[in-house]
């Protein structure tokens, strides 16, 4: 497809229209490619800005979170005048003030095995700037079936690798990573904590090697992994090749469609009606009142605002509320059985979520919370 | 001997140390080597039977140690070992 560049994009992109590698028709390519980015937050960030800002003309966004104070200390597409809001809305705004001249399209929603392929499929490349194994598993493989280049980012601490994954005949993330580690061993960014500026270095890189693959320019990051580190300011490299073992993409592949990616990575879904922690993760109320007359009763978790103790609670609770949690792990002992309850379920599955990531495996989420309690249980205690 | 480097976040099982001389003729032999120096890193590169864990990815120099001759891969004195960690920030 040929498109043309007006004369506002003409002078917009001037410096780029300098440099013979990109020049108009470089340019021009830009403008006709799109670029699917998974998650805004402090990879998304730059990489956004960056394509957006180089005039690739469609950009993709896909995230489910809303913008947090803790997020302002690297997600830079954000802003203080946009906590509370959906981060694809907030990074949306941003980039159309950047550059009016591209499409923003906007994606609410987790990125799961359901709309993955749909999503991914309007797309000339996607970026992965994921914070979770599961999605990073099925971000691999979405763009192995499509066979669609995959931009990977990934960063721990001081901390960064950049590789370009899934491209024509280059080894994808699964070749090197055959299998996630188990939940718990590798803590996330919320637990183990990031330099701000680290995604900023890492998610810059993942938009250069964009930019060159739309452009068909250099040497892409193809069979090769970046190894970041920022406190030795250290960038090594490392061969990567295809596996001839790997599921996906190697000679005797059985993974022919999406799977379940947090079975396989060991953590509940997000996906799962209301109240519930999803299959296998639930205790009910009447047999969380059996555990509590044994000798070696559960431990409760109450992860409700201190507010709501006074409506109803549950004797011996601990109570820590959820957005504090991941800040709290050590307060908790993972060897002990626990059960994670709220009013209703929906905040206790997601401290399920980060009590499984960060290594508790004994860990039950009281499905339908509190209220299902007072309802199955003691009918002396208000629901609310 | 050849010396291992540690990523981040093995390095609390190594009292900090981001590179660690390491002895013996092959990669099987340095892994067994800085196990005996650091016990607690053990199971975080092996399975209870003694393999060496999937996700744990092994690069002598800048290859991954799969395509050279596995963990029986030779090593000389002034070789480069490196754990590529799986991390999944974002």
């Amino acid at each position: 497809m040929t498109v043309d560049l007006t004369h506002d994009e003409i002078l917009r992109y001037s410096r780029h229209l300098l440099i013979p590698e990109v020049g108009l028709d470089g340019q021009r390519k830009l403008k006709a490619s799109s670029a699917l980015v998974i998650g805004t937050g402090g990879l998304g960030s730059p990489v956004a800005l960056y394509l957006a800002a180089a005039g690739v003309g469609r950009l993709g966004l896909v995230d489910f979170d809303v913008v947090d104070s803790t997020n302002l200390q690297r997600q830079v597409i954000h802003g203080t005048s946009t906590v509370g809001k959906l981060k694809v809305e907030s990074a949306k705004a941003r980039l159309n003030d950047l550059n009016p001249t591209i499409q923003v399209d906007t994606y609410n929603e987790p990125f799961t095995s359901e709309n993955a392929m749909q999503i991914a499929a309007d797309y000339d490349i996607l970026i992965d700037g994921t914070d979770n194994f599961p999605t990073r598993y099925l971000s691999n493989d979405v763009c192995v079936f499509l066979g669609k280049p995959n931009v990977y980012g990934s960063i721990y601490r001081f901390d960064g690798q950049v590789s370009v994954f899934a491209a024509k005949d280059g080894p994808c993330y699964r070749c090197l990573f055959p299998e996630p580690p188990p939940p718990g061993l590798v803590p996330s960014c919320a637990e183990g904590g990031v330099l701000g500026v680290l995604p900023g270095t890492v998610g810059t890189i993942q938009a250069t090697e964009a930019l060159k693959v739309l452009l068909g320019i250099g040497s892409p990051l193809i069979g090769k992994l970046l190894l970041y580190n920022a406190l030795d300011m250290s960038f090594d490299f490392v061969n990567l090749r295809k596996n001839p073992h790997c599921r996906v993409c190697g000679p005797n592949a059985d993974i022919k469609e999406l799977i379940d990616y947090n079975a396989f990575c060991g953590v509940p879904g997000r996906n799962h009606e209301e109240g519930s922690a999803g299959e296998g993760w639930d205790i009910e109320a009447q047999a969380l009142a059996e555990r509590l007359r044994e000798p070696t009763p559960p431990l409760l978790l109450d992860v409700r605002e201190p507010h709501e103790l006074q409506i109803s609670w549950l004797p011996n609770a601990i109570n820590i509320p959820l957005g504090s949690l991941a800040a709290r792990l050590s307060e908790l002992d993972s060897a002990r059985e626990m059960v994670v309850f709220c009013k209703g379920g929906t905040r206790s599955a997601r401290a399920l979520q980060l009590l499984v990531s960060a290594g508790f495996k004994k860990v039950k989420n009281l499905k339908g919370g509190i209220n299902a309690w007072a309802q199955e249980v003691d009918p002396e205690m208000p629901v609310y | 001997m050849a010396t291992l480097r540690i990523p981040t976040p093995l390095r609390v099982y190594t009292g900090g140390q981001t590179e660690i001389p390491v002895g013996g003729a092959t990669v099987s032999d340095a892994l067994q080597d800085l196990v005996a120096r650091h016990p607690a890193i053990k199971p975080h590169l092996f399975k209870d039977s003694g393999e060496l864990r999937p996700f744990v990815n092994l690069f002598k120099g800048d290859e991954n140690i799969n395509v050279l001759q596995g963990l029986q891969t030779p090593l000389t004195e002034n070789d480069s070992l490196r754990i590529i960690p799986s991390i999944a920030g974002g």
